[in-house]
């Protein structure tokens, strides 16, 4: 394949042609070819690393990936059952996260993180999610949201006030989607009216995660209707705000552990002080942050994934009928490859995708087809192995009917798999 | 005597709780839970300085980063040739060597390692430096000039108090080891490893002494046979010396 390629740039150079955009992410091409379009050609130069497989890890990203694996092992795995069962995030669990740095990953040290890369986010996620898919999705949303969040568009004071606090002890928020608006998220509706140098908010929302637990919300709310979506303005709320109310958490099919609650707002006063970026640029955050989050939620369904996939081969090695174990059937053996091999792929899009946000690099379209792959190849994975497991995969003593609960939000939270199609198509027309 | 130096052993074994294609190598459980003593020294304040050292080939490296994540302040790796042997007596005398250069005051070792289960190396080098050993500790006490330990032996707990510069080796019970925090792993990258030859502490010049132990064979225990189930004791009297046991 390298060889045709090589040959298609050089005719491509010769011909005088523009060379075709899907070539540009592929850093792995030792080609290089001079194309009038510099941003095509693969720079080495700040890269560092060329030509090596997606899996390569620098010496800290190993250190991390084993200490998380052991953690999870240690001090998660045991409560898992019980934390789905009451839907209830353990204390100790949220504590462990906070006193191994995995919640301020890559925030800067001089606010109490730890300085690592994007992509030891992503790993983190998926062996946290080979465990716990719910406990992931917390160390996930707070490192690719809350952390990002102040740390992109946060004034000194804010990032001075806020992120110790979220690098300690505090979990934030997200406040986007109402009852009314879901996929439709700039319809709305929830009102800031501006009063002197503070905000009134009044609104509701719905399917906040994390609020069960989160001292710091981000709430999206609309300074002015008449703007449409160009009104939506972020505002940091802390939770002991007067007006600001926590409902129950919802009763969930899935990721039960963590906390899914509507949030009201009555009167409820934010200094000016407290607006994240400018007034109106709310509905760009969101985008922007929505955007990178793609990818953690990627890793988590990737790591769910795996982990279900990981409980379920050695079953079907140890289970006997028909005088041999139920792996050494044939029919079975092409069902594990195939699943197998779509774990494989959905995991390189995953990887492909957090180095390219890493380097600065256009990851959109990579992002929004790492997250409906690795979502879709969750619930084809989780299913089969159910399947594979045969009457205990249906109980719920055994891990797996878990994971397959756990699997079916990847599809719709973060981004609907409808409207991940949507932009990577729209990426595509940009292309031609 | 607070600011103490205090030396750690780290040694590479195989991973057997690790399942994987290649063969997995970590940090020696039993030198893991001496480290996070040492750590724990310096916290309290009773240690200054925590030092690694590990006598290995060059990816041994690797062992010794992790330890330097955990806590350490610094590692030394005693290098050895490719293939050469490095048992209990390699190891002490590299070790021996190094107490000699650096001066620590306390040598903490795991009591053994778990892919040779020796239980060697701490009682040689306390003999090659002609020190005084703490061996099995459950419990490390330094009080000034000498230090308290308690160690597990057969008939229950024995508790001494050794004068310093002393070996002591780890017991199961010392301690719980952390894990390595996230800002630890990124730190350990800044922290210093040297390097240095074995052949400075060995032999001094003149080859090494050619290994004295000689692995006939090694194998799996047999899988376990079928049990027999007698009424009393004159039963499994009889049993017994029918088969020659007694």
């Amino acid at each position: 394949i390298l060889l045709t390629v090589c040959m298609f740039c050089i005719c491509c150079q010769q011909l005088k042609r523009n060379m075709p955009a899907y070539l540009a992410p592929w850093r792995a091409s030792p080609c290089v070819f001079r194309s009038s379009k510099s941003e095509l050609m693969p720079n080495l130069a700040s890269d560092g690393v060329v030509c090596a497989p997606l899996q390569t890890f620098t010496e800290e990203e190993t250190m991390l990936k084993n200490m998380v694996t052991k953690f999870a092992q240690e001090r998660v795995a045991p409560l898992v059952q019980k934390m789905d069962e009451n839907s209830k995030m353990e204390d100790s669990v949220i504590q462990g996260l906070f006193e191994q740095g995995l919640m301020s990953i890559a925030l800067g040290e001089e606010y109490g993180g730890t300085g690592a890369s994007f992509f030891s986010i992503i790993l983190v996620v998926e062996e946290l999610a080979k465990v716990d898919p719910a406990v992931a999705l917390l160390c996930e949303l707070q490192n690719t949201l809350t952390n990002k969040l102040f740390t992109t568009y946060g004034t000194e004071e804010q990032k001075r006030t806020y992120l110790p606090r979220v690098a300690k002890d505090t979990i934030g928020s997200f406040c986007l989607s109402e009852a009314g608006s879901g996929s439709d998220a700039f319809s709305l509706k929830t009102r800031a009216e501006k009063k002197g140098d503070y905000y009134i908010i009044n609104g509701s929302k719905m399917w906040i995660s994390l609020a069960e637990h989160a001292g710091i919300f981000f709430v999206m709310a609309n300074t002015d209707p008449s703007l449409g979506y160009r009104g939506i303005t972020c505002f940091i709320v802390d939770r002991d705000t007067e007006g600001l109310h926590v409902g129950k958490k919802e009763d969930k099919l899935g990721i039960r552990a963590s906390s899914t609650c509507p949030v009201t707002f009555e009167n409820v006063k934010v200094p000016e002080t407290n607006i994240l970026g400018q007034v109106g640029q709310g509905y760009k955050y969101a985008i922007g942050m929505l955007n990178t989050g793609r990818i953690g939620i990627a890793a988590q369904m990737l790591g769910l994934a795996q982990g279900c996939f990981d409980h379920t081969i050695p079953y079907t090695k140890e289970r006997v009928q028909f005088g041999k174990s139920v792996f050494d059937f044939q029919g079975m053996q092409h069902q594990i490859a195939q699943v197998a091999t779509q774990l494989e792929a959905a995991r390189l899009l995953t990887y492909n995708a957090a180095r390219l946000a890493e380097t600065g690099r256009p990851f959109i379209k990579e992002a929004s087809m790492a997250k409906y792959y690795t979502a879709e190849v969750a619930t084809l994975t989780t299913s089969k192995c159910i399947e594979w497991m045969g009457g205990v995969g249906f109980t719920k003593n055994y891990p797996i009917e878990k994971y397959y609960r756990d699997c079916k939000i990847g599809t719709i939270y973060e981004g609907t798999s409808n409207i991940q199609l949507s932009t990577i198509a729209k990426s595509l027309a940009q292309e031609y | 005597m607070a600011g103490l130096r205090v030396l750690v052993g780290v040694k590479r074994v195989i991973d057997y709780a690790v399942k994987t294609q290649g063969v997995k190598h970590s940090l020696n459980p039993f030198c893991e839970i001496a480290l996070e003593e040492g750590v724990r020294l310096r916290e309290r304040g009773a240690a200054a300085e925590v030092v690694a050292v590990s006598v290995g080939t060059r990816v041994c490296q690797e062992t010794l980063r992790t330890a330097l994540a955990l806590g350490a302040d610094r590692g030394v790796l005693v290098e050895v040739g490719e293939g050469a042997a490095v048992g209990p007596r390699e190891a002490a005398a590299a070790l021996a060597g190094l107490a000699g250069r650096l001066r620590p005051h306390l040598v903490l070792l795991g009591k053994q390692a778990i892919d040779d289960d020796c239980n060697q190396t701490g009682q040689l080098l306390a003999a090659m430096l002609d020190w005084p050993q703490g061996t099995f500790a459950s419990r490390v006490e330094p009080e000034g000039e000498w230090v308290r330990v308690q160690r597990e032996v057969d008939g229950g707990l024995e508790t001494l108090r050794l004068r310093l510069p002393a070996v002591l080796t780890a017991d199961l019970r010392l301690n719980e080891p952390r894990y390595a925090t996230l800002p630890n792993i990124m730190k350990a990258k800044k922290k210093p490893l040297e390097v240095v030859a074995a052949s400075e502490f060995l032999g001094g010049g003149s080859p090494p002494a050619p290994p004295r132990l000689r692995v006939l064979k090694l194998e799996e225990p047999p899988p376990r046979g079928g049990g027999q189930r007698v009424d009393d004791v004159p039963a499994l009297l009889e049993r017994l010396r029918a088969s020659g046991c007694i």
